[in-house]
């Protein structure tokens, strides 16, 4: 049974104030298998995020429909955990706090919250930041308490939207290997948002190639490299030539289309 | 030149809280001069020392200038104090439990905030006779009036703040799993707390103001009494003195909330232009 399961998702955007809608996702249909790791690959605006929203259930479907584990999806849960375009922590707590917050929700102790959080702190290597609050803490830093904070979570879907793309070069591959560890250990299904080519081939069991807006799935292609990935070799570049020259034939008819 | 930070420190702060005092020292000082030039008529303008002498026989009673008042300084304070205390606080309860309501509920909001708009208008002092056909004359209609100046401040500051929240971090709550009301408390409520600390600081200022409105016609102690009741025997030393009591106690007042603005918020530090000031 698919973990995740889109069919014929239509989404418009009404926009009241300039009387205008907008075709943000036209007809997709996408199904991702439990244990998968999809990377939805597309360029600015093309509606990633969108797509992952519906997925987490922050915003409903024009018309299609969304089901995760075979049930509908009808708003939040935790058992999706989101790591969201802009970290989004809790600005009043501490790093530890805002890490254990879902247990905070369920009722546990401070003591307990706290030793639970630990682990996930660790993994992120935030060790000696538990008491910062998020004003205190760099770009990159608190993008890593949203990824402990939805690990946390201990879902079975982890949907991440452009995690990395504020971290520099070297914090960047430290965190993908430890993700792609994170996911081999916990057995959970990861739908990725990223506008890489390189990071979607180092992470991804398939990539969803986005077209611009409004946006559809273009092409899927499932990546059979073994892990962890070589970004040097022939089959890694095979697929990266091939996914460059789709992006580029979509610049080519999108500025067609703007000249037609 | 092998002075310790700490002491270069001490010294900008001790040169800092010199510079606060220099401005009332000085008028302070003209004002003590001028009346005791004979300008004026002494009792008109009493000098500064002569307010200070009759204030401490208010406070201790020592020689009995202040007549009738003499040591009773400590009561009538604690009876503004008690009204301000008493009002204040259901206007703090209420405004703030109304005010999360509205700004969270379309519901409440539609239904409630059209009759509220209406009455926030409206003057508190202006409810002084019906405060005391309802109430008579006692604690009861200066309690009234209090909350009524305190209330709205509170309310459309909370309404703001709840309004202003971050979606985004509602969405990250609720992505965790937190209920309506989990979300009221553990998000919303928190992230409308700035605003709040600003409504409440509104709303002891006008605590005060109306208390002492209220004690002027309405009632037959407290501060304002006394500063009504001065007048009208031509004691402008008490009248001063009274004065300079809801002053300070409205000065104090503020900056117990300032003190528990600073410990509710001190996550802030740093992130705010506020933070900077030190
Ligand atoms: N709440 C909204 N209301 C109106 N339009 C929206 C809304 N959210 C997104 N859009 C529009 O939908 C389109 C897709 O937006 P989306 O945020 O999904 O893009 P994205 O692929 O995530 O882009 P990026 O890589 O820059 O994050 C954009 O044109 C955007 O303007
Ligand atoms: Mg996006």
């Amino acid at each position: 049974m698919a973990s995740i399961e889109l069919r014929n998702i239509t989404k418009i955007f009404r926009d009241a104030k300039r009387k205008r809608d907008l075709l943000a996702i036209d007809n997709v249909s996408l199904s991702v298998e439990k244990n998968e790791f999809l990377c939805l690959l597309g360029s600015s605006g093309c509606g990633k995020s969108t797509l992952l929203n519906m997925i987490a259930g922050f915003e409903k479907p024009t018309e299609g429909s969304v089901t995760v584990g075979g049930k509908a999806v009808d708003g939040p849960g935790a058992d999706r955990g989101m790591v969201f375009q802009q970290a989004n922590l809790m600005p009043w707590l501490p790093v530890w706090e805002n890490v254990a917050f879902h247990l905070r929700l369920k009722g546990w102790r401070k003591a307990d919250r706290r030793d639970a959080a630990q682990d996930y702190i660790d993994m992120v290597g935030l060790r000696g930041f538990e008491n910062h609050f998020p004003a205190e803490l760099s770009g990159g830093m608190s993008q890593r308490v949203g990824i402990a904070r939805a690990l946390l979570l201990n879902p079975q879907v982890i949907l991440m939207d452009e995690p990395f793309a504020a971290l520099d070069a070297q914090t960047k591959m430290d965190m993908q290997e430890e993700l792609v560890a994170i996911w081999q250990k916990q057995r959970c299904t990861v739908v990725f948002v990223t506008h890489s080519v390189d990071e979607a081939l180092v992470l991804g069991t398939r990539v969803a190639v986005m077209t611009s807006r409004p946006g559809r799935i273009r092409e899927l292609i499932a990546l059979d490299l073994p892990r962890p990935r070589d970004t040097t070799g022939p089959r890694f570049n095979d697929h990266k030539r091939h996914i460059l020259n789709l992006i580029r034939e979509e610049g080519l008819q999108q500025r067609q289309a703007a000249v037609a | 030149m092998n002075m310790t930070g700490q002491g270069i420190r001490a010294m900008t702060a001790l040169s800092k809280s010199w510079e606060r005092a220099v401005v009332p020292l000085f008028i302070l000082a003209a004002w003590e001069v001028f009346s005791r030039s004979g300008f004026l008529p002494a009792a008109l303008l009493p000098a500064p020392s002569v307010v200070l002498h009759t204030w401490g026989d208010w406070i201790f009673g020592f020689d009995e200038t202040s007549q009738g008042n003499t040591g009773r300084w400590l009561a009538d304070a604690l009876s503004s104090a008690t009204r301000v205390a008493a009002g204040y606080g259901i206007a703090v309860v209420s405004g703030v439990a109304l005010g999360i309501a509205i700004g969270w509920w379309r519901w409440v909001e539609r239904t409630v905030e059209p009759t509220l708009q209406m009455l926030r208008p409206v003057p508190p002092v202006s409810w002084i006779p019906l405060a005391i056909i309802w109430f008579g004359i006692a604690n009861k209609p200066a309690i009234f009036l209090v909350f009524l100046g305190a209330f709205f401040p509170i309310l459309m500051n909370t309404i703001h703040g709840v309004k202003t929240a971050d979606r985004n971090l509602i969405r990250a709550a609720s992505m965790m799993g937190a209920t309506e009301q989990q979300l009221l408390r553990h998000v919303v409520f928190p992230a409308a707390l700035p605003s709040i600390f600003a409504g409440l600081r509104i709303g002891i200022g006008a605590a005060w103001m109306l208390t002492v409105t209220a004690e002027m016609v309405a009632v037959k102690s407290g501060l304002g009494y006394v500063l009504w009741d001065s007048y009208y025997f031509l004691r402008y030393d008490l009248v001063l003195a009274a004065m300079a009591s809801i002053g300070l106690l409205g000065y104090a007042t503020d900056a117990l909330i300032k003190v528990l603005m600073s410990a509710a918020l001190h996550w802030q530090h740093g992130s705010t232009l506020q933070s900077r000031e030190g």
